[in-house]
């Protein structure tokens, strides 16, 4: 498991790589052969650059400094034993603390299921860790700007939490 | 400049927090960042020299595949792509910004963004394997309706 894991790593490290050889060489060659269009590439990519340089560094002190903190043996004792709204609440904010990439989420949601938790709270927990990570909300608000965050912020957890309810009832009829 | 200001604080007040607690456990959190710096520095980088060529080349385009004007049909296709495309939605947000700076709607932008974070085609397989291949259908599905009603809804609001 982890091996395969450390694997995959490998691969997206190369694939990384050779995008940004492709984009290098693209950029390169678009510069040199066609100089009108230089100031504009050069002036947009450098004010993304310095937006990217004024946030990157904290998010990913704030991702790191979760998951030193935070343990997936925390997550899974408070996941998935709580009553109806409380489990809800608790399950957004541990879904949506930073505590590693989404293919992680998956085996603990499967465990958490074992354990007894509704599927309400599965859902929530999955959804939370996919689309309202805290870093994920604070590069949007960056990027998008403080109304769209909180508009999109505050939609994504009403629909989500609908959407727990649904499948409960969805998969507890068939059984 | 106001959210600069306040991410950076935010986290180093926290920063602050943790050395004070544990000198050890924070020096591991500083080295695990600075590992996923380097781990995506290549893309980071990747996109935004994209952003810079594509400003220069589609500006006019993003409008039209992204605008008001390519109605359900592109609305529905940009939906689509959200939920294809497997990027760090980390670096999906400042690319979903410039296209909202050239003129994409914002229900658009946003169908995009929560697609993409929402649905994933790429972690199906894991999600089938642990949670069985009802809950995955189910939940990818309602998703991909919730991200449709959510943009729409945002485009009324915003």
């Amino acid at each position: 498991m982890k091996n395969t894991m450390m694997q995959k790593n490998k691969k997206n490290g190369k694939k990384s790589f050779i995008l940004l050889g492709l984009t290098l060489i693209t950029t390169i060659l678009i510069l040199m052969l066609m100089p009108e269009k230089s100031p504009e590439i050069i002036e947009t990519s450098l004010s993304y650059f310095k937006q990217m340089a004024l946030i990157f560094p904290a998010i990913l002190i704030l991702m790191g400094l979760f998951t030193v903190w935070v343990s997936k043996e925390f997550v899974m004792t408070h996941l998935g034993e709580n009553s109806a709204l409380k489990g809800i609440v608790v399950a957004f904010f541990l879904g949506a603390i930073p505590t590693g990439p989404i293919f992680v989420a998956f085996p603990m949601a499967q465990a958490l299921r074992k354990k007894g938790a509704s599927y309400t709270n599965i859902v929530i927990f999955l959804s939370a860790w996919a689309c309202i990570k805290i870093p994920q909300e604070l590069i949007e608000l960056q990027f998008l700007g403080a109304k769209f965050m909180l508009a999109r912020l505050g939609m994504t957890i009403v629909f989500i939490t609908i959407m727990g309810v649904v499948i409960n009832k969805l998969l507890k009829n068939e059984k | 400049m106001k959210n600069i200001i306040f991410i950076n604080g935010l986290v180093l007040i926290l920063l602050i927090f943790s050395l004070i607690k544990d000198r050890q456990k924070t020096k591991k959190s500083l080295l695990i960042a600075l590992k996923s710096l380097g781990k995506m520095a290549p893309t980071i980088i990747s996109i935004i020299l994209l952003i810079g060529i594509m400003y220069a080349f589609f500006i006019d385009k993003i409008a039209i595949l992204f605008g008001q004007e390519s109605g359900i049909l592109g609305f529905i296709s940009i939906a689509l792509l959200g939920s294809i495309v497997h990027m760090p939605a980390l670096l999906a947000f400042p690319l979903a910004g410039s296209f909202l700076d050239k003129g994409a709607s914002i229900s658009s932008v946003a169908a995009f963004i929560t697609t993409l974070t929402m649905i994933g085609i790429v972690t199906l397989p894991l999600e089938i394997k642990t949670m069985g291949k009802k809950f995955a259908i189910y939940r990818n599905g309602i998703s991909f309706v919730i991200a449709l009603v959510i943009a729409v809804l945002m485009g009324v609001i915003l």
